[in-house]
């Protein structure tokens, strides 16, 4: 596979002495889609925050192209940004404003183009995402799954290089959990930027990864392609594929 | 034994850590204030939010104050016939103590509570981690805007404050209790100095700085749900209120 454009170098985190990640190892692969799965709870946000700096770990490095992202300071860590966009589990729209300055957002912030540029590329996304015409509604009076496309076209806007997606599809209901699937199926092909992408739906996961891998208490268990993952013996990784409560995995 | 060491000690590194969060947030929300660039837009947004928006309901409670604060003076100097000295009593009063202090717990009630409440949901609907992500400091986005909001709003609903207060008082004293029109006039004018109204106003942006900054201290780190966001409002007013009481002190014993 690809060379890797992230790497988790047995990062360490623990909250109020519970450990999350534990020695976690991971290489994302450049330009193709990574799913990460595991339980609720299991340490997936957790680890997706890491790559973007939004947490740091308690012990281990994290490169993002080579360069430590644990140690850096905010104007630096704010340049390792830039190269991000991410999808976040509810949208995270602002609320205080529209649909179409919530898109433009990064736009008026990162660049220098003039109103009419940024509305014109704001107008655009907002097609590719499947919601013409909606930029003067608010966030509050659209629905989940039309919150989460408003996300992914504010997401993509800047062009980046990496897009991180948190849970894309929970809380869907199945059609619209599809259309999601699909948009970033799409998106990824056209682009061939590097996607990653935590979820627990597996239906989902083998559409659209290239490469899939297991956490599983704060380390990763399992991991390969799709294939590669149908395979794989590890009773865990498949009592998770079934979905199953019976088996090495006890439900609390 | 042993647990209850556990819980204490936990308790203990808690309560250090909560102070020293304190302290960074503070630092960092000073720094930003201090340094450019400043958001004006979102700048003015607030301040229109905590000032221009608060003044019905600085104006009510400080009339209502200056009528009562010339009803109970009346009710003090009729006994040694001083009826003279009540409007000195109410513009001193009014702008030295309770033209700041009532004009900033109203707006800690309308505008502090409001801040909490918009900053905590946005932390808890991950607002605050998506400016985070595309590279925006949110201190300098949300916070910032708030705390110059107070600094510069709450003195001048402090000054509404004291106008409309003196206004309530010379209506009591002068129209309702008889006291002479001129003599009403002469000492408030002669009593009531710049200064003293200056020392209000100082008193009134500290205020507006501390109700600004505990609101959003308490909402930018409000623990998750909606739960979450109430507990945060209201620790924001309690505290903001708490504070205030207890600064003026020492800020009237410092300007003394």
């Amino acid at each position: 596979m690809a060379e890797p454009i992230i790497v988790f170098d047995g990062v360490h985190k623990s909250f109020r002495g519970q450990k999350v990640l534990d020695g976690l190892d991971l290489e994302i692969p450049r330009g193709r889609t990574t799913v990460i799965i595991g339980r609720s709870g299991g340490g997936k946000s957790v680890t997706l925050k890491h790559m973007i700096g939004l947490m740091r770990p308690d012990r281990g490095r994290i490169l993002v192209d080579g360069q430590d992202i644990t140690r850096l300071e905010k104007g630096a860590l704010n340049e390792v940004r830039r190269r991000f966009g991410m999808l976040f589990q509810e949208g995270a729209l602002f609320d205080s404003l529209t649909v179409g300055e919530n898109v433009a957002f990064p736009l008026v912030e990162h660049t220098q183009l003039d109103r009419a540029e940024i509305e014109r590329r704001g107008s655009e996304m907002l097609v590719t995402v499947g919601l013409p015409g909606t930029e003067g509604k608010m966030p509050a009076e659209l629905s989940g799954g039309m919150r989460k496309r408003v996300g992914l076209a504010r997401a993509l806007i800047l062009e980046p290089e990496i897009v991180l997606f948190d849970e894309p599809t929970s809380g869907l209901d199945p059609i619209m959990a599809d259309a999601i699937d699909r948009l970033i199926l799409r998106t990824q092909q056209e682009s061939g930027r590097t996607y990653v992408v935590i979820s627990h739906d597996i239906r989902a996961t083998f559409k659209i990864a290239h490469k899939i891998a297991m956490l599983y208490q704060g380390r990763i268990i399992a991991e390969g392609t799709p294939e590669e993952i149908r395979r794989n013996p590890n009773p865990i990784l498949a009592q998770f594929l079934r979905g199953t409560a019976e088996g090495p995995i006890q439900v609390q | 034994m042993v647990a209850f060491l556990e819980w204490f000690g936990r308790l203990v590194v808690e309560r250090i850590e909560e102070v020293g969060r304190n302290a960074l947030f503070l630092a960092e929300a000073v720094r930003a204030l201090v340094t450019p660039p400043l958001r004006w837009r979102q700048t003015f947004r607030q301040m229109e939010f905590v000032g221009v928006r608060s003044v019905s309901v600085v104006v009510l409670t400080g009339t209502f104050t200056g009528m009562v604060l010339a009803l109970q003076a009346y009710y003090g100097f009729r006994k040694f016939g001083a009826e003279g000295l009540v409007g000195t009593t109410v513009g001193l009063s009014m702008a030295r103590e309770l033209g700041p202090v009532l004009t900033s717990l109203m707006v800690t009630a309308r505008a502090g509570s409001a801040i909490a409440a918009e900053l905590g949901t946005m932390r808890v609907t991950e607002q605050i981690d998506a400016l985070e992500v595309m590279a925006v400091d949110p201190i300098r986005y949300l916070v910032v805007p708030r705390i110059l909001a107070g600094l510069a709003m709450v003195p001048v609903l402090c000054v509404v404050s004291d106008f409309v207060g003196v206004l309530g008082g010379y209506f009591v004293g002068v129209k309702l209790l008889g006291i002479n029109s001129g003599v009403y006039v002469a000492n408030t004018v002669k009593y009531v100095e710049l200064a003293d109204v200056l020392n209000g106003l100082v008193k009134a942006a500290c205020f507006g700085f501390i109700l600004a900054v505990v609101g959003c201290y308490k909402g930018f780190y409000a623990p998750g749900g909606a739960q979450g966001v109430g507990k945060a409002t209201t620790e924001a007013v309690v505290l903001a209120s708490v504070l205030i009481l207890i600064s003026d002190y020492f800020l009237t014993a410092i300007m003394f």
